[in-house]
């Protein structure tokens, strides 16, 4: 799972190689007078042409370990990054407040908006924290009352998904997951307000079309979206977890394959060599075209808003119908 | 060993692929005894000795329901494995061997006809046809059956008896929890009665859509019911999960299903819902059961 994953990928070795030596070269360079313009030219283009051989032909296992990498921007580096004036808001009214699922109220672009999504922390405290980015049923609770909420106040809904599930465990049980993700999965379907959602990075099943039944529905390029985990569908079908890779290329979970589904709307590129290397410039470009399609939903009346999300989601399936 | 473990033994079945023959023994789940088939299908597939309720064959269900004939609808065909699937077998192959095994098309069938005397619709799922497992021909089947039942005004039954999405058909089968939640929506919103039933298993994609969104839930008693699995919540929090935890009965406490109740009780009790949900008083002939009839029959 991801909190084992190395920050270095493995196929990201010769690329790391090459950083290594770059930055050598840099702390040797700050103590002489070393003139080290022309080396240091050739190692950056050096590490441009490997990066973007590495980033060229990707597997859908090597899309799954770049989505799960823990140096990859989250909800709330997108929160900072595009949301003015953030207001985060807490708990169900229920039972809890659940850490794992962020919501809050701000401006985005100018326009007054709710957020939502799901944080995985980045290091062993946050990720505790966070509970590694698996929500409980007070979080889908809470996302729905925050939907609500922008529906009062007729605000779009943005939510950034991440997450490898929501949380299996007894007290999930006890409360109810099953009918907490159906509620809300249900919520989205009724809002009168635009509702885009991003997967930023893991979409894990249930966990993740709770808050992804939207208007739009917008892939980072090397994020996953899947009805079960490689790991999961391995021991399932395959009865052993180290067929992961063979499950990956199986599910069909990358961007591309659901664009070519019809499932995602848009598949925002990554600056060259994932997300991890330019959070800035990711999550600039997750903010434009955020607004590009909110441009879009903005001039629908409440009604059509709802049931082009509606429609949307009955043809999904038609789509790929053959006429009886 | 002696003639009975030597000829019946193989023949031992958990499940219930198409109406099984007369002459089977199955052993009850609950107690361990040894059923005679013939006995069991008197029963409703109720342990006589016990009282634990064996999974239930698709038809039998749909018999249990309605008053008498039903119509069932012909399902849309859809895209056969968009995915072009492969595990250690191919889905396709999956298919035709459930196909065969079940007598039918995929994990579905959608009815209309009487219950109580009140026209409804019933989709009910099939946990011999691949888990019951929910794919783009049973999202379509719970759409066709709520866009039947907002055309006619007519109630909306679902049994959900599933353990989840199917792998096999990747996102596309995620993307049923969303198809499904709109159709049942439609039916609520109309102002029509949506029932859930679940039975034996509900658990995944299966109870975190449609299934948890009834306007009343009638689960039946002992069945699991649940977001994630037993087994993988044991190898989240690497402990043994408490008896009776995630069963029907588990649930009513939480709060998350309102009647359980045996097979004998369940048609009548969706009787009763069903005509104080559409104000017209049912004949009380209906309130019995059939199961009740042929119970005392040992």
């Amino acid at each position: 799972m991801s909190e084992n994953q190395p920050a270095v990928l493995d196929f990201e070795k010769k690329i790391n190689e090459i950083e290594e030596k770059i930055k050598m070269l840099n702390a040797l360079a700050k103590d002489s007078d070393m003139n080290i313009d022309k080396e240091l030219n050739r190692l950056q283009q050096k590490l441009e042409k490997q990066i973007k051989m590495s980033y060229a032909n990707l597997t859908p296992w090597q899309r799954v370990q770049i989505a799960r990498h823990p140096e990859r921007p989250q909800c709330l580096d997108y929160v900072n990054g595009l949301i003015e004036d953030f207001v985060p808001l807490c708990g169900d009214r229920l039972f809890a407040d659940d850490a794992t699922m962020i919501g809050g109220i701000g401006f985005f672009k100018g326009i007054s908006v709710v957020v939502l999504g799901q944080e995985k922390g980045k290091d062993l405290e946050t990720r505790v924290k966070y509970n590694f980015g698996m929500a409980k049923p007070e979080g889908y609770r809470k996302a729905q009352r925050l939907m609500s909420l922008a529906d009062k106040f007729n605000m779009p809904v943005i939510c950034f998904v991440d997450t490898d599930g929501a949380y299996p465990g007894i007290e999930s049980e006890a409360r109810g997951q099953a009918e907490a993700i159906a509620s809300s999965i249900q919520k989205c379907l009724q809002l009168k307000v635009p509702l885009i959602s991003v997967i930023i990075g893991m979409g894990g099943s249930g966990g993740a079309i709770a808050i992804a039944a939207a208007n739009r529905v917008l892939m980072l390029e090397n994020s996953i979206y899947s009805v079960i985990s490689p790991e999961g569908c391995a021991s399932i079908l395959w009865r052993s977890s180290d067929k992961a890779k063979e499950a990956a290329e199986a599910l069909k979970l990358t961007a591309q394959d659901l664009k070519s589904f019809n499932v995602i709307d848009e598949i925002i590129p990554e600056p060259e060599g994932g997300a991890h290397r330019d959070s800035v410039a990711t999550i600039e470009k997750v903010g434009d075209c955020i607004y590009k399609h909110l441009q879009e939903l903005l001039p629908l009346s409440r009604e059509e808003l709802k049931k082009q999300r509606n429609t949307k989601f009955l043809e999904m399936g038609r789509n790929l119908n053959i006429e009886a | 060993m002696n003639w009975l473990s030597d000829f019946v033994r193989p023949k031992i079945k958990k499940t219930t692929p198409k109406e099984i023959a007369d002459d089977l023994w199955l052993k009850c789940p609950g107690c361990g005894e040894l059923l005679f088939s013939k006995e069991l299908k008197k029963t409703w597939y109720v342990c006589p000795k016990c009282g634990y309720h064996l999974r239930l064959y698709l038809d039998k269900r749909l018999k249990l329901l309605f008053d008498g004939t039903y119509t069932e609808f012909d399902l849309p065909e859809i895209k056969e494995d968009p995915l072009k699937f492969k595990d250690t077998k191919r889905y396709v192959d999956r298919l035709k061997a459930y196909r065969k095994s079940t007598g039918n098309q995929d994990a579905i069938k959608v009815a209309r006809g009487n219950i109580g005397g009140i026209k409804c619709v019933v989709a009910a799922l099939d946990f011999a046809f691949m888990g019951g497992s929910m794919g783009m021909a049973v999202g379509e089947g719970i759409v066709k059956a709520a866009e039947y039942a907002v055309k006619n005004k007519l109630p909306l039954i679902t049994v959900a008896n599933s353990g989840g999405a199917r792998m096999q058909e990747g996102i596309l089968s995620l993307m049923q929890m969303a198809r499904t939640t709109s159709a049942v929506n439609m039916v609520k919103e109309n102002g029509l009665p949506f029932i859930s039933i679940m039975a034996d298993p509900t658990t995944g994609g299966v109870s975190a859509s449609f299934a948890m969104l009834g306007d009343i839930h009638i689960a039946e008693k002992g069945c699991l019911i649940g977001f994630a699995g037993p087994r993988v919540i044991e190898q989240t929090i690497r402990e043994k999960l408490p008896e009776g935890f995630q069963r029907a009965e588990y649930l009513r406490e939480h709060g998350m299903v309102d009647v359980v109740v045996t097979r004998s009780e369940m048609k009548p009790t969706l009787v009763k819902i069903l005509s104080i949900l559409t104000h017209r008083k049912v004949d009380s002939e209906h309130m019995k059961s059939e199961p009740l009839k042929s119970k005392n029959t040992k």
